[in-house]
Formats: C-alpha cells, structure tokens, sequence
C-alpha cells in the first residue's frame, strides 16, 4: 500500500473543484423565496472536497491500520468480542427495515415489530424475567435504564429515603457512573481475597436507604458468586431490589439464569453475548429485563401484542421516562436475533460451557508464568497479575504491546483496580483450538523473553503502523479537530 | 453433539482441553454454581435455523413491513445514502473492532473519529466535538447535564416548547436523576416567545437554555443577541440543530451558542425504523473537560509521526467511576465514519445542493397542498426550512388524509392534531412524487 498517498487525514486529500457527490437536477416549478439572510450560514463549513475513488480508497487503507475480530484473536476481558456472523448483517438488509420511518403507521411496520416483541420473548426465557425493554442504546445506558426501573418503584411505594445503591469495588466503572445519573449516591462493597463480594460487609452496609444492589456475576475477575442466593435473600430482607450488570452473561448460557439466582431487574448487552458487531465502540443496545411487578415501570414507547396477534406500540402512563427518541438501535436487534435463531435453543446451551472452557485452558497453560491471584476455576474470563517474575520491570502494559506484534489484540489491562498488574483475558467459546495454542505460545515466548532479554519486550510493538504514541503530551495540550492540528502543524 | 459453523470445537478438542484444566466434564467447570440455580431443561427456544431457513424468515419479516413514499421528518429524514457508504462501513476491520484501546492497531478507527469532530466542529461553528452520544435526545439531555455541571449551583434548566415533544421528554428523563427543574418557555405564533424567555432568565438560577432549529414545526428561528442575554445571567445557550440543515442555516457558532446538539441521521443515514442513527455534541473549547463520552485527540508516535489516540479519559467512567461527567461507554462507534464519510464526499457544495433541494421541494409540496383549498399552512407568516406543519380545512380531517395517501403508498407526514399534521421533503422527492401527494389530496375533495 502507498501510506504516503492514501493514509492522511481526508483532509489532507482535498483538491479545490473535486466533487464526490451525485444528486438530481429537480425542477420544482415555481422558485421558492430564500430565507432571510441573516437566518443564513455566513460562512460555509471547511470540509473537505474530494473525488468518490480517493475517498474509498482513503478508508480502505485507513482501515487496514485497524484490528477487528475477523483480523485476529481479541481476547479483551469483559467485552466479549466473539465472532460477528455475516447471516446477522445480511438479515439486515432482507428484513427490509432501512426505509421505515420511525413514526410511520404501526400496520406498516408489522415485520419490524415482530422482530422486537419476539427478541424481547427470547430475552426474557434466556434472562428468566418477565418483560424486555430494547430501547436502551448501550450497556451503561440499558444500567441507568434498569436504575431508573428502580427508582421509580421505591417511589411508586412511598419508599423514597432509598437514595443509596451498593456497588462492589471489583464493578465496571459504569456501574457507579449510572447510579450517580440515575440520582443515587453510592456505597462500595469490599472484595474477599477471592474476588467475590464480601458478604459480611454487604451486610454491614444495607439498611433502609440502600435502593438497590449491583452485581455483575460472574464478577470482573471471572468467578462465580456463590453466595447469591444469601446475597439475594438479604437484599431483599432490607427492602432493596438485586441488578444485573449483564456484561458478564455469556458464561451463563446454558447454565443458569438472573432470574432464578434473584435478581429483580438486568440488562444484556447484545453487543456481547448476542454477536453483534462493536463497530469500533457502537451502536450497541442495553436492553433491560425486570421480573414480574415491575414490568410496568419500563421506559416509553413500548411494544405490545393486540389480542388478534398483530402489534402496537404504547406508552404507558407508570413508565419512569423516555431514554431515547424511539425504539433504539434497531438493526442492532435483528442482528442479535438472527443469532439466536441460528443456534437455537440446543446451540445457546453450548455457549457458555465452551466460553468457560477456552478461558480455563488458556488460564492452565499460562498460570506458570503469570501471576495468578485467584484460585480457579474461573469462568468465560479471568485475571493474571502480570508475570511471575516481577524482577525484570516488565509490566502489563509491556506485555499487552508486546501481543500486538504477533497478530493478537492485547487483554483488557490494569482492570479490574483490585491488582496492580491486571491483566485480563476473555477468549469466548467462538475461539479454536489451534488458535487459544498460538496465543498460549506467543504469551509463553513473551514472558520468557521478559526475563531473557527484557528490552526487547518493553520497546515493543515493532511491526504495528505506528509506535508508541505520547499520550501525555495529547492529555496536556489536546488537539482534537482538525483546524487545531492545522494550527500546531502536527 | 449437534454441530455449527459458529462453534469450533471438535469433542476431541473439548476433551484435550478439558484434560489440561483436570477436569473430566463441562459440567466440572460449574461445580461453583450452586444446584439449585442450575438451568434444568434447555431454553424454551427454536431448534436451530440453516442459513437458508433464515433467509425466508427474514424474507417473510419484509413482507410484513411497507416501503412508502416518504413526506414524514419530525426530527428523521429520508436524505439519499450515498453507495460507497454502507460498503466501506461493512469492512470488518471497522465493523468487528471494539473501542479503540490499543492505538497502535486501532489508527483507522481513531482517525475517522477524528474526521468526524472535526467536521461537526465545522458544521456547528464551534471548537470541538466529542465521539457521538447515542442519538439527538440523549445528546441533548447530556448537553443539560454538561450546563448544570459547568455552571455552579444552578438547578434550572429552560427548554423551549418548539423542541421536539420526544427531546422534551428525555430531557425530563435525564434531569430527574440529579434534580434538575426543567421549565418550558411558552410558543408563540409557531415560535419561541422572546419576552416569556427572558423573564424566565431573569427570575435567576438558570444553567442553560435549550432551543431548537429548525423548530419541531419546521420553521427557522430567529435567535439574533439570545447568546447575549443567556451569558449576561451566566447561563449557556445550547442549541439542538438537525445536523444536515448547517449546511445551509446560520449555524450555531455564529449565534453565540455555547452547545450545539442534537441528531446527525440527517447526514444520509437509512431511516431504519428508529436506528441506528447518531447524536452528536459540539462545544466551546473552555468547556472540554465538562464534556461527555470519547474524545480523540493528534499527538506523535515514539518517531514523532503523526498519531492519533483517546484522550482526556480522566473525565471519564473507567477513570472517575461515579464522578464521571457521564455514564457513557460504547457510543454510536461506526455511525460517525457515516458522517465522516458522508460530509467528505458532500463537501460544503454537495451539503448546500441538498438543503437547496430539500427546501425548494418542501415550498412546493407545501404550495401544492395549498392550492387544493383543502389545506392551509399553521404558521404561514413564518419562514420554514425542509419541513412545515399544515392544517387540514373541513371537512378535511387529519386521519382522512392520512388514511387516503397510505391507501396510495404514501406517508403523507406526521399527525399533530385532529386538524394538523407535519409535512417534510428531501432531494428524495421529485417534482412527480409532489404532484403524486397533492393529487391525492386533491382526490378527496367530493
């Protein structure tokens, strides 16, 4: 590839005169008056003006410095990135959705309808709660949305001195970042040695302001919280209803269900478990499950069937609110239950023993070299505290720069905070054989390299389209358009 | 065992690799899980699908949605989706990524983010843009929340009754969490009233002030010295603008406004029945580190090339947890290489030429319905853009005409009342599909 041609900004590409567009030459008859001027733009915007073949070509190359599921290996701890399946993108285009207009009659859209209402069916069997919401965009959006469920119950009762929600230490950062929006302060729950949540400390702090609890389970460090069903039972003695942070779902497929651990209201983020594209960080959807009694508190509009079968769309007079201007990212559902219905029901009861499996194997051929902080067996992921030896200053980071040079997407690193040298790695159950045994080798090689030759590893990566970028120096003096990079001549 | 494309292990595979855990069965790996929450039967859900099964199935979900002729907006427009878009987008090196964490393998992804603030900083005449919000709602509630963060101990928030009623209700969403008082300045004659707004300024304790443009009915606002007396009460203008009509419309920078927000599925986005589409969040510089969500920002790699990566993150919740400026995390990702891609192949000229076609074909719809003396503008003393709400003349009803143009295969607009329903156009629509509407107007005149 020529990089010196193709891969600057778009910007750098514009040619005065060039156009890259194709519109109609419409007559509409009688010209209409023009705007006031001073209603008018005054000055155009800079954008770029550049001929349709240099502009695919800048994105085809630009994207060649990207790193997708289908380039490699992706073992980033808690984001699940499993196979994308293309069925899922083509069932896009059959189901005949990108026409409809959102507010368009109810019996024109019947088909994209019964995509929701039967998603949400399938969600709610798989969940073990009664009712679906889709319309969350993502997961922290789908746990402000569960949050709110929340908080409108308490009120609903009278029981507004519920203004707290427990959060354990070992939480994704969005956990206490929805609660804050949701209008709730916030009580941290310790960890054991083992990673679980401390029970006697979880005791210590629920009371009659405490509205909710929060539990990702699996947790973040990928073990199973045994005690759930006590946990369950004690929240709900206090009078506070149990979250799911769903994010860690897949290892549950097949195993067992929110619902019957306890848990009173979830969300799952289909971008995960249900194998729709991240695009790069979106569109996702965080839809929200609650189990029977809450149904009613679900945001607006919702989806609901007519006794004749067909399908409405209502808005209910308890509902807490409105998080979004429709019905959310809608093909992101047809995606996700194109899924679904691919491996049916004897398929998704694979899912999460084969995830936990990939995890357990890679965790067993490297836990020799790798710190290992807690006793196994873990689940769809778990957490090393970087390597062994600790003696040569190879860190996480290095480790995680070093993979990059072998055609592996790094781990999540320094997350979750419990561990310094956090280094967490989820394979999923879409991941081979062959594949887990090229990653164990490359991680094997690295962490003997570490300690042979540790220079090596910690100028890496050496073969990636760029090197180490400084990131203080973008923190410190940020340049984030493309007028400003003109100004400091980057 | 049932085997499938998706699932590569052989049960030679599971039984190796089983062996390496000291484990004999699945099942070992769960012992942890306590009997009593174990599943007991499969999921009461379908038998797997082939691929072909699922073409039909999705083959018979099309045949139960209606393609229509499109005159409908309310906030989402039937703008044409350039080919070379959705095929770049496809790409899986962009598609089947995750947010770019690690920047040395991730350049195609955080420069398009980059293009893609860069050209909303130019659309909105503002200094910066973030790496999306979900959709215009939820931009414009998180620009609420970035006003009553920016501005100290102000509770109220003013938001004019001409923005969309479903931006209204997630603004009254979002501002319950931190106590938020939202209070709606009144309309008057199809726009803002002046004199209502500032009395309500002026009563104090106002963060900022929420306005639409073009209005929920179309009509283009006029928002001359608005920025002058928001900052004279230290409250922020925030402006919530559809994102293709800046091309054309006096943007927000040159009003004064602080924030701009709202809904960039204007920009060629497929209409796709609600979404995906795109909020965008464009501010002054002096407001940065009160935005939130992603930021990617140019700096220099170790051979001082230029590179790009996600900065500012300590405003984040990763970072900041409960302290975050917003909850946000996965975003509309892929969306903005739309907009990137979009905005570079229009350019300023190509993004005039579809304003341009937009509004000549929404004054001649508008034109047409009129001249069938069945129908008569709402506001017809107010200057509109690509979109105007039109009322029906007895005994013309609303339903009736809508009823009528679907029996035609064509969306006629959004209802407002019994009397009044909400018309819009786009180069989509040529002068036949115009006179195709009217006509049928006109039809129901016996």
């Amino acid at each position: 590839m020529n990089k010196a041609l193709y891969s600057n900004l778009v910007f750098d590409l514009s040619r005065k005169g060039c156009t890259g567009y194709s519109l109609p030459h419409y007559d509409y008859g009688k010209a209409a008056g023009e705007l006031p001027e001073n209603l008018r733009r005054q000055t155009p915007p800079s954008l770029p003006e550049i001929d349709e073949p240099s502009a695919v070509r800048h994105y085809t190359n630009s994207s060649n410095n990207n790193f997708g599921v289908d380039t490699g290996f992706y073992p980033l701890g808690s984001c699940t990135m499993k196979y994308n399946p293309k069925i899922n993108e083509a069932a896009v285009a059959m189901a005949g959705i990108a026409p409809l207009h959102p507010l368009q009659p109810v019996e024109t859209v019947q088909g994209a309808l019964r995509v929701y209402r039967t998603l949400e069916k399938a969600l709610s069997e798989i969940g073990g709660m009664a009712e679906f919401t889709l319309n969350p965009f993502a997961g922290a959006h789908g746990e402000y949305t569960g949050l709110m469920v929340i908080r409108r119950y308490h009120m609903a009762r009278g029981d507004e001195a519920r203004r707290r929600v427990i959060v354990p230490d070992s939480a994704h950062g969005t956990n206490p970042a929805s609660a804050a929006m949701a209008g709730f302060d916030i009580v941290e729950v310790k960890s054991m040695p083992d990673g679980t949540v401390d029970i006697a400390d979880l005791d210590s702090k629920l009371d009659e302001t405490i509205a909710a609890v929060m539990m990702t389970n699996p947790n973040t460090v990928g073990m199973f919280e045994k005690g759930i069903p006590e946990i369950a039972e004690m929240v709900h003695k206090a009078g506070a209803l149990l979250y799911y942070d769903g994010a860690n779902l897949n290892p549950m497929l097949g195993i067992a269900r929110p619902g019957d651990m306890g848990f009173d209201v979830m969300h799952i983020n289909l971008h995960k478990t249900f194998s729709t594209p991240h695009g790069g960080g979106g569109p996702g959807a965080g839809p929200v499950g609650v189990r029977a009694g809450l149904e009613e508190y679900l945001p607006n509009p919702r989806v609901s069937e007519l006794p004749d079968g067909t399908l409405a769309i209502d808005f209910g007079a308890d509902a807490f609110g409105r998080v979004g201007a429709w019905l959310g990212n809608f093909t992101v559902y047809i995606k996700a239950f194109a899924y679904i219905l691919s491996l049916g029901s004897e398929n998704l009861m694979r899912v999460g023993p084969l995830a936990t499996l990939n995890a357990n194997y890679i965790m067993h051929s490297l836990s020799d070299l790798y710190e290992q902080p807690i006793a196994g067996p873990c689940k769809h992921e778990f957490v090393f505290d970087g390597l062994r030896d600790k003696s040569t200053g190879v860190t996480t980071l290095h480790v995680a720069k070093a993979l990059l040079d072998y055609g592996f997407h790094a781990p999540t690193i320094y997350f979750p905070l419990l561990f310094h040298e956090s280094l967490m790695i989820e394979p999923t159950e879409t991941e081979s054989r062959p594949t887990l045994d090229a990653f164990i080798a490359t991680m094997r090689k690295i962490a003997l390299e570490a300690s042979a030759e540790p220079d090596t590893v910690k100028n890496a990566p050496y073969t990636t389209p760029i090197s180490h970028p400084d990131e203080d120096e973008a923190a410190l003096n940020p340049v984030v358009t493309y007028r400003q990079l003109c100004a400091k001549q980057i | 065992m049932s085997r499938h494309p998706y699932l590569p292990h052989t049960e030679e595979d599971i039984q190796t690799m089983l062996g390496r855990c000291g484990a004999t069965t699945l099942d070992d790996l769960y012992a942890d899980v306590p009997d009593a929450l174990r599943l007991k039967e499969p999921y009461r859900l379908p038998a797997p699908m082939s691929e072909p099964e699922l073409e039909r199935y999705f083959a018979d979900i099309a045949s139960q949605n209606r393609r229509l002729l499109c005159f409908a907006g309310a906030g989402f427009y039937n703008h044409y989706t350039p080919a070379a878009i959705p095929s770049l987008m496809a790409r899986s090196e962009f598609l089947t990524a995750y947010t770019p964490y690690q920047p040395e393998i991730s350049q195609g992804t955080l420069q398009y983010i980059f293009e893609y603030q860069s050209m909303m900083a130019e659309l909105t005449g503002l200094d910066i843009s973030n790496a999306s919000m979900y959709d215009g709602a939820t931009a414009t509630a998180e620009a609420m929340l970035m006003a009553v963060n920016s501005v100290r101990k102000k509770r109220r928030i003013l938001v004019a009754s001409t923005v969309a009623p479903a931006v209204q209700q997630v603004l009254a969403t979002y501002a319950a969490g931190p106590g938020i008082t939202i209070e709606v300045i009144p309309e008057d004659g199809g726009v803002t009233d002046r004199t209502a707004f500032e009395a309500m300024l002026g009563a104090g304790d106002v963060a900022g002030v929420i306005v639409s443009q073009p209005n929920y009915y179309g009509i283009v606002e006029d928002y001359d010295g608005w920025a002058d007396t928001c900052h004279s009460s230290k409250a922020l203008l925030i402006m919530n603008c559809h994102a293709s009509t800046l091309g054309a419309l006096r943007s927000p920078g040159e009003w004064g406004a602080d924030i701009a927000c709202g809904e960039a599925q204007s920009l060629g986005m497929p209409l796709n029945y609600g979404g995906p589409y795109l909020g965008y969040l464009c501010c002054r510089e002096n407001l940065i580190r009160k935005m939130p969500g992603r930021i990617v920002g140019a700096t220099t790699d170790a051979e001082g090339r230029r590179s790009f990566v996600l900065t500012l993150q300590a405003r984040e919740q990763h970072i900041r947890r409960q302290k975050a400026t917003s909850n946000i995390c996965s975003n509309q990702g892929i969306m903005t290489l739309h907009a990137a891609f979009y905005l570079a192949l229009m350019g300023a000229e190509g993004l005039r030429k579809v304003n341009t076609l937009s509004y000549n074909a929404a004054h001649a719809l508008a034109d047409a319905l009129c001249d069938t003396g069945m129908m008569r503008l709402k506001y017809p003393d107010k200057p509109f853009f690509n979109e105007f709400a039109i009322e029906t003349i007895e005994p013309l009803s609303a339903d009736a005409l809508l009823a009528a143009c679907l029996k035609k295969g064509i969306l006629a607009g959004v209802r407002l009342s019994d009397s009044s329903i909400l018309v819009a156009a786009t180069e989509m629509n040529s002068p036949a599909d115009i006179a195709l509407c009217a006509e049928t107007v006109k039809s129901l005149k016996s």
